[in-house]
């Protein structure tokens, strides 16, 4: 295909495009990623229809998977045990896709608080639990919590006792981590959803801890 | 040595809690990149995608913002490759500006 050829088929977004609801003005690279992604679709190396699903996909993750994982681990100690070995298998008993990087799970205990980050880059269990929050990537985040991770804690409002060990846990390309939150005091009775409800992505980045009002 | 990337222990300001939605163009450069990366092509590594971000140098790591640092290291690795020619990129691009000049009219 020519760079003339017309759109109307193949284009993998909507059509028009719609500048304005884009994040400021059009710069180069924002062209760039187009123009990369069209001849791409040219060259037939992936089809606009794979562009498509993968959007989708990308839109369809949410910590709510997770959660939902967390959850059931609160409620099945033998689903719990399985998580711990293989989040990816575990994940998909449950018909989750967390993908095919190896995510490990570390559990919070009374003990032991554990968070996560990523030094070199910006490695996170995206196929799990969605994009990373910004923060997450940023300079400061990367740079303080594997040398004073109790001030960044504290940053989110978050105190971990002196007497609890807290651990950092840094990801790489090949290795992700999530945390598997304690279960907070005073749910018994709830159902797996409602526990659900309870888990945030950011405890189980490890930032914060399930706090019930 | 110590590279620019490799960040750990070292002193920094806050942590800026601020965070943004991601924008459609956004998720289309993460599109790429998970597409080129995927068990299905193989094209790149993710190991390839960092080391290039890494040589975009100390300047434009930090000047860019996360995305452009993604294009930017991918298409770098995409021109290496000689999957696509900066001839045909640039030819391409000027098609890109064109349309969405006109959409904008």
């Amino acid at each position: 295909m020519s760079e003339t050829h017309s759109h109307d088929d193949d284009w993998p977004y909507p059509h028009p495009q719609q500048p304005d609801i884009e994040d400021g003005p059009l710069t180069d690279l924002m062209i760039m990623t187009d123009a990369v992604a069209e001849l791409l679709i040219d060259k037939e190396v992936f089809s606009a229809d794979d562009m498509r699903r993968t959007l989708e996909a990308i839109d369809s993750k949410s910590p709510a998977e997770g959660a939902r994982m967390v959850a059931h681990a609160w409620l099945d100690p033998d689903f719990k045990a399985r998580m711990l070995e293989d989040v990816n298998a575990a994940a998909e008993e449950m018909s989750i896709d967390a993908g095919t990087i190896p995510i490990l799970a570390v559990e919070n205990t009374k003990d032991i608080h554990n968070v996560i980050v990523c030094t070199l880059c910006s490695c996170y269990p995206k196929y799990l639990l969605g994009l990373p929050p910004d923060w997450y990537k940023s300079r400061a985040y990367r740079s303080r919590l594997v040398r004073e991770p109790r001030a960044v804690l504290k940053e989110f409002g978050t105190e971990i006792p002196d007497d609890v060990e807290v651990r950092v846990h840094d990801s790489t390309a090949e290795l992700r981590y999530m945390i598997l939150p304690m279960r907070p005091k005073g749910t018994e009775d709830m159902d797996e959803e409602a526990l659900a409800g309870l888990v945030t992505r950011d405890c189980m980045i490890g930032v914060t801890v399930i706090d019930r009002d | 040595m110590r590279r620019h990337h490799d960040m750990g222990g070292l002193d920094a300001g806050p942590v800026d809690p601020a965070e943004h939605d991601y924008t459609p163009w956004e998720k289309r450069v993460d599109a790429i990149v998970r597409l080129l990366a995927g068990k299905e092509r193989r094209l790149i590594t993710l190991d390839e995608h960092r080391r290039a971000m890494e040589d975009l140098g100390p300047g434009a790591y930090d000047e860019l913002s996360y995305y452009e640092r993604w294009i930017s290291a991918i298409t770098n690795i995409l021109i290496e490759k000689g999957v696509i020619s900066v001839e045909e990129l640039g030819g391409k691009m000027e098609a890109v500006k064109a349309r969405w000049q006109e959409a904008r009219e």
